[in-house]
């Protein structure tokens, strides 16, 4: 349970970080919170050739809402964006999401980007990306990309970002007016993994009428499924059934797989339900 | 590979210049290297809370940070809660007087957690209190008498 020794740099500018990580090659990994990282380097799950340690890069160390994209910082913890209150009031899905993510002691060191790049299917901030659409930010010595969340998810814990990269921030679509979100989850115990959750977004006609649902699986897919439904929304029951039919969970120890398509479906209707009546508030408040 | 690394840490106020390799977690470098033992490791994969100590006033898990990689915070373990004086803080008394533990090997992340709990949210009601506490598992109490020793130590501090 000790983690096998490594090469460790800690580099003081992104820069001399992208620089380093160009250098060491494959199996250099970049540590941010480490609040998943560690424990698998300790269980010896994962075998590091190097750690990259970016806890000095303050400039990564920012959240910030720039015109329609709320912009997260490699180096911005869970708790940092959860209290930031323009960046709550700009996307409130963050902070619906980031309130499950683990307890509040991990999220005191986990990072929000570290989280979307380890892409645990079960991670509350991994399905933020999906649903909303936003995208990832990464540098290496060959230049910088922009990878969209469609791109980014590769497999359970496999993210495209290489080996010699380092993401920089990510970036999500700030709530549209006449729109909602809503995340709700079930694990075993407060802060636990959910065995499911549902993040929903709804955005609304001027006539009340539904121009756009989806909602977003935890755990129930070897990414993060995004579901399309706008026929449905409208009858979040309706909704909850269409979910049911399409989710195509796998059993562990846990849950069962039929545990966790009912609980998708059940969720789904609870997350719309939620999402549309945040929709109407917000479409009443504007008008 | 297993090169040593020379660092300062700060523990409980006192800087403490160590030569650690960079696996070692900081719960292993407070017990091991400082011989700081009041901090104790449960799982060691952060989820049973035992190892939590106050960085920069924070509680993190300290089985889950490389102590290389804390150079330069501020780091508190149960042995920096005390008055200077000796006498026990608000929240140990109150753990001690609700008799909030048992075993006691929990009790140092307790501590950690409720003590920076209490400066965030200092008069919590009793959901609030085992909100606080939720990521720390105590196999002895059944936990009535952890929250109790919250709400109590919320009053001793007043």
């Amino acid at each position: 349970m000790k983690p096998a020794p490594f090469d460790y740099r800690r580099p003081e500018q992104v820069d001399s970080a992208v620089e380093v990580l160009g250098t060491l090659g494959s199996g250099a990994k970049v540590l941010a919170g480490g609040q998943s990282l560690i424990p698998l380097v300790s269980m010896r799950l994962a075998h590091p050739s190097a750690l990259v340690d970016i806890n000095r890069l303050r400039e990564l160390d920012y959240v910030r809402v720039d015109g329609d994209v709320v912009r997260i910082g490699a180096l911005a913890r869970h708790a940092r964006v959860l209290a930031d209150p323009a960046a709550g009031a700009a996307q409130p899905l963050l902070r619906q999401a980031l309130r499950l993510v683990a307890h509040a002691t991990i999220r005191n060191r986990g990072t929000t980007v570290g989280s979307i790049v380890h892409a645990d299917p079960a991670g509350e901030m991994t399905a933020v990306l999906a649903l909303l659409g936003g995208s990832l930010r990464v540098r290496s010595s060959r230049g910088e990309r922009n990878v969209t969340a469609g791109e980014l998810f590769l497999g359970p814990l496999e993210s495209d970002v290489r080996d010699d990269e380092l993401a920089v921030e990510a970036a999500l679509p700030v709530l549209p007016p006449s729109s909602g979100t809503a995340f709700v989850e079930v694990s075993r115990r407060a802060g636990d993994y959910a065995v499911c959750g549902v993040a929903a977004f709804v955005r609304l006609k001027d006539d009340g009428a539904v121009a756009a649902a989806r909602c977003a699986y935890l755990s129930v897919a070897p990414t993060p499924l995004v579901l399309e439904l706008t026929d449905q929304a409208a009858d979040p029951r309706a909704a909850g059934e269409a979910a049911r039919a399409q989710v195509q969970p796998e059993a562990d120890l846990h849950a069962s797989a039929d545990y966790r398509r009912a609980l998708a479906g059940v969720l789904t209707e609870r997350a719309l339900t939620q999402a549309l009546a945040a929709a109407r508030a917000s479409g009443a408040a504007a008008a | 590979m297993s090169e040593l690394i020379d660092v300062v840490l700060t523990v409980n106020g006192v800087p403490r210049p160590l030569s650690i390799p960079a696996r070692r977690l900081l719960s292993d470098c407070l017990r091991h290297d400082l011989r700081l033992t009041g901090t104790h490791v449960g799982c060691e994969h952060g989820v049973c809370g035992a190892c939590t100590v106050l960085v920069d006033g924070l509680p993190m898990r300290s089985c889950l940070l490389l102590a290389v990689s804390v150079e330069g915070n501020d780091i508190t373990t149960v042995e920096g809660l005390a008055e200077p004086d000796g006498a026990l803080s608000a929240v140990q008394q109150a753990f001690r007087d609700c008799h909030g533990l048992q075993c006691g090997f929990c009790t140092p992340g307790f501590l950690t957690t409720v003590t920076a709990g209490l400066r965030d949210n200092p008069d919590p009601d009793e959901q609030q209190a085992r909100d606080m506490i939720g990521g720390n598992l105590c196999r002895c109490t059944g936990y009535q008498n952890i929250v109790r020793a919250v709400l109590r130590a919320a009053e001793l501090a007043r």
